[in-house]
């Protein structure tokens, strides 16, 4: 009935000079079904601390109802994220699960997507927004066609980082050898795949057993032939994709609304002193970095599709009531322009110079999302940073085979299909290459009947164009 | 070189290099070409709160640019004060631009329903109330047997949002409270009848949200779905941010039921059996009257709470809320029907 105190935790906290400046990392898990990728959860989350006495005792109970056998005194840890019904009763994970914990160092919002149906629909999902993935195999199996399907998905949505965990590392006796085997016949796919080797992302192999905890959080000595760490050490210590996109000189604001409060002000920002005359007409543009940085005097260009883009300065970078000097992604700030143009939602503000013409004609990779089919002359909307616009599929000039990674003729795509295709856009967005610009290379593929996501796209190049020199590697 | 926000001492030691430079991405580039394994410890740029913030401030934006008519469940209970907190910081220097939306149970808190009257006032927002008693008198809602109002709100929270042509309704909810909640986007669409499905959610890309809906439906939107309840304390510290004084230690008369010390009050009678004592509680969250519990605490600060909550081993739900102890798919199966 009172809150039991767990004195070692409530001493680490107080020592709040780590947990203020924890940063936020964000990763997913992929894995053919019953490679152990809820175990897996289960396991960072029961060894982290994360999982409360409550929720390990309903896990508990259900556990012995089924008669689970394993170990962790008894309780199947994948019940801790298989969390709708239909899940717990069928056992399988059906959507993507969200999990919070955080270590000393940072806070970590794992998605955990499931492997079986659907998984590029939930691949794609969790690795859009993943600064890492962590792909399963199980170690009896070694390298299956599934594997190289996630890692195909992983490599074209451009994961910063890929970790590849080769589970039940228990069931093949830790044996190095099985162990170096898949570990080389995984190097062997992130080669053909550039993934590791693209300078865009890494590829890295842990053995691990998510039922009995082996270098998950700590490293095994069941594993002595293993010198690296172990995997919660690794998701600790990497750089998130926002650390790293920092160093491209792409500042990247679509703007979301303009403030403009027209004598409007907060009543409380009034009442704590807030000059009313000097914010009679203020005017600034609302959006979150997507990418960069930018700094009070940088040079940006406004891009309003159908105009030229318009050179202006940055004044101002308002964060509700502070003045900063600089921002980073992922920001949310206010900025103040030294030309009063018409700046609209939907705009782009990006560093000067740096953005290549709008274009009404798209070409990109899609991942097929919907059980409604795309088929070449459908009506589609295109939503791109802060726009929506209608297009026209023009052609679907083929699927890609995840598993030999060619591309094959097609014509339309189907559910969990990705492909290439040309649409034509109502009006000229921004568009750049998703390789190299995460944000503004994404948009999402929009019913226009029925409101729902058809797909997720990813902006390729225009065939025989080059990306801009700055940004090729 | 450092960002001033609230958190005054961030630095921004990977700013410092000379990132504007062709060469030096360029370098960077190689360095990350050539090897296969991790990269270097991160430096760490924002703190996981900067991120959430912004993350929170980006949601609210969205929704209102892309919404007609918006409105915030506000309930004076810490979720809903901190979302309508990051409301005030992504419109500021303007006024937040949305009404408040509180659907009362006629069980609540006193003191909680003066703290929302008087945050309302201090912001100068409209505020929407939506009376699950005014539905009892009328005969269109039964009083449980248990006396729990809380399953009772759906009904006047759908009506108040047909009612006002509410398009899209921001919720505090967060998706570590609850394993049904850990399946919930961002942006959740509702059917003419509000209610959630959970197999058939829209996949969610990237920041980019899509909230298109027909008419008759609207949309949930969760600016706070990846926040903990530790970092929601944590913010609150961090912000200042006042809350009902029912969350910080108190003495109060309470009894004891279903394993929760419950408040001695109109609604919330001890039957004859039940002894009322003088406790040290306070309370993790605030709803119903009578059936939400208080937990024994002498944390009367933030940082007291910030440090309890830290090391505590029970959820909040669990604590504390008897409706959701009912079976273990209780919260999955009030949000189909339209729950918060
Ligand atoms: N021996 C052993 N069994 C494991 C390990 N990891 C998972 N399992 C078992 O493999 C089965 C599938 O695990 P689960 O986490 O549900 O897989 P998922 O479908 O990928 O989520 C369960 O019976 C687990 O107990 C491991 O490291 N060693
Ligand atoms: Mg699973």
């Amino acid at each position: 009935m009172s809150t039991e105190i767990d004195t070692a935790r409530a001493a680490a906290l107080l020592d709040d000079a780590p947990l203020a400046h924890a940063s936020l990392f964000r990763f997913a898990t992929a894995g053919s079904v019953d490679d152990g990728k809820s175990t897996l959860v289960g396991r960072l989350l029961h060894d982290s601390k994360a999982i409360l006495a409550d929720q390990l005792d309903a896990v508990a109970r259900t556990s012995a109802d089924r008669g689970f056998g394993g170990s962790a005194g008894g309780i199947d840890l994948a019940l801790l994220t298989d969390g709708l019904r239909a899940e717990r009763e069928q056992g399988i994970t059906i959507d993507v699960a969200y999990r919070y914990f955080a270590t000393d160092r940072r806070s970590f919002i794992l998605a955990d997507c499931p492997g079986h149906v659907q998984y590029t629909k939930n691949t794609v999902t969790g690795a859009s927004t993943a600064d890492a993935v962590v792909v399963l195999i199980d170690a009896r199996k070694g390298v299956l066609e599934q594997t190289r399907r996630h890692l195909s998905v992983l490599q074209l949505l451009r994961v910063a980082h890929v970790i590849v965990a080769v589970n039940k590392i228990d069931l093949v006796d830790f044996s190095e050898s099985v162990f170096r085997e898949i570990e080389a016949d995984v190097q062997q796919v992130g080669r053909e795949l550039g993934l590791g080797s693209d300078g865009i992302t890494d590829l890295l192999v842990v053995p691990v057993s998510a039922l009995d905890g082996d270098n998950v959080v700590e490293r095994s000595e069941r594993t002595p032939w293993y010198t690296g760490p172990a995997l919660l050490e690794v998701l600790e210590t990497l750089p998130a994709a926002d650390e790293l996109e920092s160093h491209l000189e792409s500042f990247r604001f679509p703007v979301q609304l303009v403030i403009r409060p027209q004598g409007a002000l907060a009543p409380d920002a009034v009442a704590g002193g807030l000059d009313v005359e000097a914010y009679r007409d203020y005017r600034a543009y609302a959006g979150q970095i997507t990418e960069g940085s930018v700094k009070v005097g940088d040079k940006v260009s406004v891009l309003t599709p159908g105009q030229d883009p318009r050179t202006t300065t940055v004044t101002g970078i308002d964060f509700a009531g502070a003045e900063l000097t600089e921002a980073v992604a992922p920001q949310s700030v206010a900025l103040r322009l030294a030309d009063e143009f018409d700046v609209a939602r939907g705009d782009t503000i990006a560093a000067a110079g740096t953005v290549r013409e709008a274009s009404a004609d798209l070409y990109a990779a899609l991942c097929w999302l919907s059980p409604k089919p795309l088929r070449e002359g459908a009506k589609v909307l295109v939503k791109h940073g802060t726009r929506t616009v209608q297009a026209l599929v023009r052609s679907v000039s083929g699927k890609l085979d995840l598993a030999t990674f060619k591309l094959e003729g097609a014509s339309s795509l189907e559910l969990n299909d990705i492909g290439h295709a040309q649409l034509r856009l109502a009006a000229p967005l921004p568009l750049e290459n998703y390789l190299h610009h995460r944000r503004t290379g994404a948009f999402l593929v929009i019913d226009p009947l029925d409101g729902n996501t058809l797909a997720a796209g990813l902006v390729n190049d225009h065939p025989g164009d080059h990306e801009d020199e700055r940004y090729s590697i | 070189m450092s960002i001033e926000t609230t958190n005054e001492d961030l630095e921004l030691s990977v700013l410092e290099l000379d990132a504007d430079s062709p060469k030096a991405a360029h370098r960077a580039s190689e360095e990350r070409a050539s090897v296969s394994k991790p990269r270097g410890e991160a430096v760490a740029r924002l703190s996981s709160l900067d991120t959430l913030e912004s993350e929170a401030i980006h949601i609210i934006r969205e929704v209102v640019a892309e919404f007609e008519k918006p409105a915030l469940l506000f309930s004076g209970g810490k979720d809903s004060v901190v979302m309508l907190h990051l409301a005030t910081k992504a419109f500021w220097p303007g006024k937040v631009p949305f009404p408040v939306l509180h659907v009362d149970t006629g069980h609540n808190f006193p003191e909680v329903i003066d703290f929302r009257d008087r945050t309302v006032e201090r912001l100068g927002l409209k505020l929407v109330v939506g009376s699950v008693q005014e539905f009892i008198d009328s005969g269109e809602l039964a009083e449980r047997a248990d006396g729990t109002r809380n399953p009772l709100q759906t009904v006047p929270l759908l009506d108040a949002i047909q009612r006002n042509k509410f398009d899209a309704v921001f919720g505090g909810g967060r998706r570590d409270e609850d394993k049904a909640r850990a399946k919930e986007r961002i942006l959740s669409l509702r059917d003419e009848f509000g209610q959630w499905d959970p197999r058939n959610q829209r996949p969610e890309l990237w920041n980019l949200y899509n909230g298109r809906h027909t008419v008759g439906q609207h949309v949930r939107a969760f600016p706070i779905s990846n926040w903990t309840e530790l970092d929601v304390w944590r913010y609150i510290e961090r912000e200042n941010i006042e809350l009902p004084g029912l969350y910080y230690a108190h003495d109060r008369e309470v009894f004891a039921r279903d394993g929760m010390w419950r408040a001695v009050g109109e609604v919330s009678q001890p039957r004859p059996d039940e002894e009322v004592i003088t406790k040290t509680v306070r309370y993790r969250t605030v709803g119903d009257m009578s059936c939400t519990g208080a937990v024994e605490s002498a944390a009367a600060t933030v940082r007291d709470v910030v440090i309890e909550v830290a090391a505590s081993t029970i959820t909040e739900r669990g604590a504390t809320r008897a409706d959701d102890r009912i079976s273990e798919a209780a919260m999955e199966d009030r949000k189909k029907d339209g729950y918060f």
